[in-house]
Order: structure tokens, then sequence, then C-alpha cells
């Protein structure tokens, strides 16, 4: 079998590079992209250590975290449009309305 | 049997490696369209693991949700607002070298105490067949133990949605 | 089979020989449907149809595809070079990987996964890229429209046609396909009797999701050219035509398996047998209909007016003897091959008369326009999905716990069901029409 800690090392490069993504881009639809990645990465340590001690709970987490991310998304696009529309910009470092 | 074993971790290494390219590719590209491609390509190698890990309906949730749902919605709005222009802007902000490194050195905190806790991770072998029949004990689970999370999750969904929809209106 | 040798690889050679053979037979198997649905058009037109090459047109989809391999290739210039080649790819992938769930049969089944119907549901919804990317890539205004119009079509009608499925699988009892199959076998009664609002909105819904007529508004000839198809020529078009009728496929075997008792014969839970023998009468009916098919060749086949073609009926008249033979003899073989022969038989009858019905929707009906096609979507189908599920919950706690007959609670509850529906429809034309005045009279949005 292949030990668990295999699978926290996957989540913990999964989770890198989504906030490492987050934290550098400029283009606030890959922001979303790399928290959907970040979600994602805590998806894969629920259900390792679901799998390490046989019980579901860890996948029920991760459906409510699937749900929760959808919600998010959808909620973070209709934003997304709603400012392009306004301001013709998806650029994180253009949206600087409330800077003083 | 050794072949079940070898698959297993031909499996995983080829989901893993998969799911960790097409990540760094996502967080890469210029093109948006490309980025939201390879988040695909990822989710459904996350898939593949969930199903390396007996974790069938969840395989199946992912697929349906994630990528059939999530990823076609971001496809939709990327196409609804790509601009041509910012083919040829910068992409990354100009905080990058400090964010990059805080993203390491949080890394590094998290295999630390990876490392320390290794002697309770590694336990073997899992008792898999607590987890069968999948479908049957996660609908059980979450209609008798989590029926106050699910209820509340569809009470966040029915929030979203009325969100997103006066969001998206041109006049509301 | 004794296959010890092949050692760690033994169980997955069969699976491997049906994928083998779904995969080279699919593509024959689609372009003789095209060729079905030409003749069967003719036909509703009082005309004959292809019939120029081969004898009858049976030669019709050879010349197509040999066409469509060696037309030139041609590629928009902005589009984009690595999503244009990929997307029809992903069709066809996503086309042909949903046969890995389909039971042909009690025996042809490549894999019976414990979650088969949702792993269907999940592979036909990754199609939906293929066609939005591939209305992207071409770099087109009309193949982009087409492409988010067919899109915003697929995902609407794929949440009312799993919630119809979700009715059925609140009688089945696992998402298992051969399970159902077996429930229906168990209860004795075909789930389309049990839950008739559910096939109608499962039928609706799978026209919809295969963009067939009348919900083909995104690729329609008269409409915007051919939708996200516009671009593509030669094989890239056919390997796109090749995953909308896949898709027809796995609708029809999804339909079947869970509303029309997949495998099983009519009647199953019958047994009137011949006096004085082991054999069912009902077991009988598919060498009948061969035999039948067979004499109906072999009588024509004089009267056609060129040789080629009356050879050619003789030759198909054999052959349907030969089946019907295979269907005799298969009844007083071993129980395994009865199943499997006759199993499969019925399945692919009851695909026949499924996509069927898809073709002569597609010639009776006028197109749907798409703010028509949503509001059909979202404002009637998905409620009455909704209330559907509720209503066969309801039937089922009724027998359960109060101890009532399964089918007269189903009644009861499809009744009401049935009076939601006819609400809805009536609310939903009189909000359309006030809509319609105040958006004339006022200006609109």
């Amino acid at each position: 079998m292949i030990p668990t800690s295999h699978y926290l090392l996957l989540s913990l490069a999964l989770f890198t590079v989504g906030v490492i993504g987050v934290l550098t881009r400029r283009n606030v639809i890959i922001i979303l992209m790399s928290i959907e990645l970040i979600l994602n990465a805590v998806n894969i340590n629920l259900v390792a250590f679901s799998h390490l001690y046989g019980s579901v709970t860890g996948q029920i987490f991760a459906i409510f975290i699937i749900t929760d991310a959808a919600a998010e998304a959808a909620v973070g696009l209709g934003i997304i449009i709603a400012y392009f529309r306004n301001r013709e910009t998806v650029l994180a470092d253009e949206m600087d309305l409330l800077k003083w | 049997m050794p072949g079940d074993l070898m698959l297993n971790i031909v499996l995983f290494y080829f989901f893993a490696a998969l799911a960790v390219v097409s990540a760094v590719l996502v967080v890469t590209r210029k093109n948006v369209v490309h980025s939201a491609i390879f988040l695909i390509t990822s989710l459904l190698a996350t898939a593949g693991i969930y199903l390396q890990l007996e974790a069938e309906f969840l395989f199946a949730v992912q697929i349906i949700l994630y990528v059939g749902g999530i990823m076609v919605l971001f496809v939709f709005v990327i196409m609804l607002v790509n601009l041509d222009v910012s083919l040829h802007q910068l992409q990354f902000n100009r905080q990058w070298w400090v964010a990059s490194l805080l993203a390491l050195v949080l890394a590094a905190q998290f295999l630390i105490a990876i490392w320390l806790g290794r002697g309770a991770v590694n336990l073997s072998p899992p008792v898999a067949a607590a987890l069968q029949p999948n479908s049957e004990l996660i609908g059980q689970k979450l209609f008798e133990n989590y029926m106050l999370p699910f209820e509340i999750a569809s009470i966040l969904l029915l929030v979203a949605m009325i969100g997103a929809v006066v969001m998206a209106k041109r006049r509301i | 089979m004794n296959l010890h040798i092949l050692g760690p690889f033994e169980p997955y050679i069969l699976p491997m020989i049906y994928a083998v053979v779904i995969v080279l037979v699919l593509p024959l198997l689609a372009g003789y449907i095209v060729l079905l649905e030409r003749k069967v058009m003719a036909d509703m037109q009082a005309r004959l149809g292809p019939m120029r090459v081969g004898p009858h047109g049976l030669l019709q989809p050879i010349a197509d595809a040999i066409k469509l391999l060696i037309k030139e290739d041609i590629i928009p210039d902005e589009a984009d070079k690595a999503i244009f080649w990929v997307a029809p790819l992903i069709s066809v992938t996503a086309g042909m990987l949903a046969y890995a769930a389909l039971p042909f049969g009690p025996v042809f089944q490549i894999a019976d996964l414990n979650i088969g119907l949702l792993f269907i549901l999940g592979v036909s919804s990754m199609g939906i890229y293929g066609i939005v990317l591939g209305g992207w890539a071409s770099n087109s205004h009309y193949s982009l429209l087409g492409a988010l119009r067919s899109a915003a079509q697929l995902v609407s009608y794929e949440t009312a046609g799993g919630l119809a499925l979700v009715s059925v699988l609140l009688l089945g009892g696992s998402l298992s396909m051969r399970r159902l199959v077996q429930a229906q076998a168990h209860i004795g009664i075909w789930f389309i009797f049990l839950v008739p609002i559910g096939f109608f909105i499962y039928l609706v819904a799978s026209i919809a999701e295969t963009n067939r007529a009348p919900f083909d508004l995104p690729e329609a000839e008269s409409e915007l050219v051919a939708g996200y198809m516009t671009e593509y020529s030669g094989f890239r078009w056919s390997l796109y035509f090749l995953a909308e009728y896949a898709n027809m496929i796995v609708v029809a075997g999804i339909a079947t398996t869970l509303f029309l008792g997949g495998w099983l014969r009519p009647f199953t839970s019958v047994s009137w047998r011949a006096p004085g023998s082991t054999i069912e009468v009902l077991d009988l009916i598919p060498s009948f209909v061969f035999l039948f098919a067979s004499a109906y060749c072999l009588w024509r086949s004089p009267r056609q007016p060129v040789r080629i073609q009356k050879l050619v009926m003789v030759l198909v008249g054999l052959l349907l003897l030969g089946l019907a033979g295979l269907m005799g003899w298969s009844i007083t073989a071993s129980l395994a091959i009865r199943h499997g022969v006759h199993g499969a038989f019925w399945f692919m009858a009851k695909i026949l008369v499924y996509l069927y019905a898809f073709l002569w929707f597609r010639f009776t009906f006028p197109r749907y326009r798409f703010d028509q096609l949503m509001r059909l979507g979202w404002h009637f189908l998905i409620p009455l999905a909704l209330v559907n599920v509720m209503g066969v919950g309801v039937a089922l706690v009724l027998y359960w716990q109060y101890g009532w007959g399964l089918g007269p609670s189903l009644v009861l509850t499809t009744l009401i069901t049935l009076v939601v529906a006819g609400w809805l429809a009536v609310t939903d034309d009189r909000r359309q029409a006030a809509a319609a005045l105040t958006s004339a009279a006022g200006g609109g949005d």
C-alpha cells in the first residue's frame, strides 16, 4: 500500500502551487482558479485520511467542500462579470478604487 | 496480489505527477483558456486519486460537479471577459518574489509537521473494507449523522444562486 | 476460459476484448445509424432516400467516410491550434468512455461499476468541453455563439435528466446498472410503467442532451451555419459527428437499462411454457422476428430491378435466417449462452426502438427557439423532475411504512405529479404571455 504521507506530500505540493498562484498572478480569474486548486488539495488530504482510518467522514467533508467551492466560484465569477462590465479590466492590480 | 500493488503504485504516481504538473501549468500560462484546460486536467487527475483511494462516490462527484459544473462556469466566464490585450500584459504582479518566498516558508512548515508526525501517519494496512459499499455508506452517514451540515449546504447553495443571478444582471 | 498463463492480467482480458470490439464497431454503427436516419426520413417524406451507392444505399456510410477522410484539413488562421486540435478528441473520448459501464446484456459489459450510472453521467458531461472549446478555438463569432448556446442547453437539460434518473434510483436501490436491471426483474415490472413521468422527462432531456431536433438550434443548417462545427472540415468534423451518434446510443442505453428493463424479455416474470417441454414460448419471439424478416427479404428479392440488389437481398435474407437459427439454438443450449444471446438481442431491440423515437421526433416537430428551449428546461422540466422525485419518495414511504401496495401508491403520486405538471405549463404560458405584453409595451430591459 502507498503510505499516507505520500498523499499528504501531494496535497502539500498542490496547496503550495495554489497559494503561489493566488499571491502572484494579476488576472483575477486565475486567482480564483488557484483557490480551486487549494480546495482540491485539502480534499485530497481529507480523503487520504478517510482511507487511513476507514471512515467515510473524510469523504463527506470533501463533498461539502466541493459544494462550497461551487457556491464560491459562482458568486466570485458573478462579481468578476459585474466588475468587468463597469471597468473593462480583470487585473487585480487595476482594481484600486478603494486605495487611498 | 503483487499485480494489484504494482497497479496501485503506477496509478498513484501517474495521477500525482499529472496533478502537480497541471497545477504548475495553471499558474504559469499566459492564455487564460489554457490555464482553465490545465485546471480541468488537474481536477481529473485528482479524481483518479480518489478512485485509487477507493472513494468511488467522490470520484463521480468530482467529475460531475467540479469538472462538469464549476469548470464549465469558469470557461463560460473566461470567454465572456476575454481580452486579447491581456496576452501582452504582465502576468505576475510586482511582489511575486515575496509571495513565493512566503508560500515556500509555509510549505516548509507543513513539511516539518508531516515529518514530525510520520510515525502516526504511516500506519498500515488501512481498514479499506470499512469504506465499502461506498455510495450506501456515504448516503447513510450523510442523512443520519451529518443532516444539519447537509441542510446548511443547501441553504448556502440557494444563497449563492441568488447572489450570482443578482450579480450578473445588467439592471437589478 | 482457462487463461492462467496470463497470470495477473487474467481478469482484464475479456473486458479488453469487449472494449476493442466497441471501439472498432462504433464508427461503423454510427455510420449505419445515419443511413437508417436518412432512410426513415425519406420514408416519412414519401421518397426513397439513398439508393445509388451500393444496393439500396447500403454502402453510403462507407462512401461518406472515405469522402470525409480525404477532404482537405482546413484550420482557420487565427485559431488556437492546440485547442482546435484537441476539442473533437475530447468529444469523442467522452462519448466513447461511457460505454465502459453500459450493459449490453447480462454478460457483455466491460465493467460493472458500483457507481455505474453516476460514472456514465459524469463522463457524458465531459463532452460539453469538446463543444465549448471547439467553438472557442475556431475564432469565429458564429462558432462561439453556437458553442455557448449548445453548452448552456446541455448543462440545463443535464440537471433535469439526472433528477429524472434519481426518481428511478429510489426504486432501484443501487447505482450499478446491473443491479438496476435485476431490480426490475425482481419487482417484475419495468420502471417505465412505475415512473412514466420520469421516462417522459428523461426522453425530453436526452433529446436536448444530444442536440437533436427539436432542440438542435445550435447546429441546425439554417441557423448559425453549423454552430460550433462550422470551421471544422473533413476528419475533425466526422469526429464530432461520431461523438454525437455515440452519445445518442449511450443515452438510449441508459434509458433502456433504467426504464425499459435492460436485457429483460417483456413479461419476464411470466413463465408460459410450451406443453410438454421446458421451452418458454416468449423466448421464441427473437427467432420469429428474424424468421419473419428473412422471409420478407427472400420474398421481395425476385422483384428487385437490378441483379446486384437481388443478390444482396438474398444474402441479407440468409443472414437473418442464420440469426434466427442462432436465437433458436441458444434456447436449447446452456443457460449462460441463452441469457447472453437473448439478453443482447432484447437490449439492442430496445435501443433501436428508442433511437427510432429520436428519428421520428426529428422529422415531426418544428425546432424550438433558444429562449423557448431554456424556458422549457428551467421552468418546466426541472420543477417537474423535482416534484416527480418527491412523489416517488412519498409513494415509497406509503409502501414501506403504511403498507400500501407499490402500484396504487405510485399511481396516486403520478396523478398528483401530472396535476402539478399541468399547473406548471399553464402558469408558464400565462407568465410568458404577460412578459411579452409588458416588453412590447414598455420597451424592454
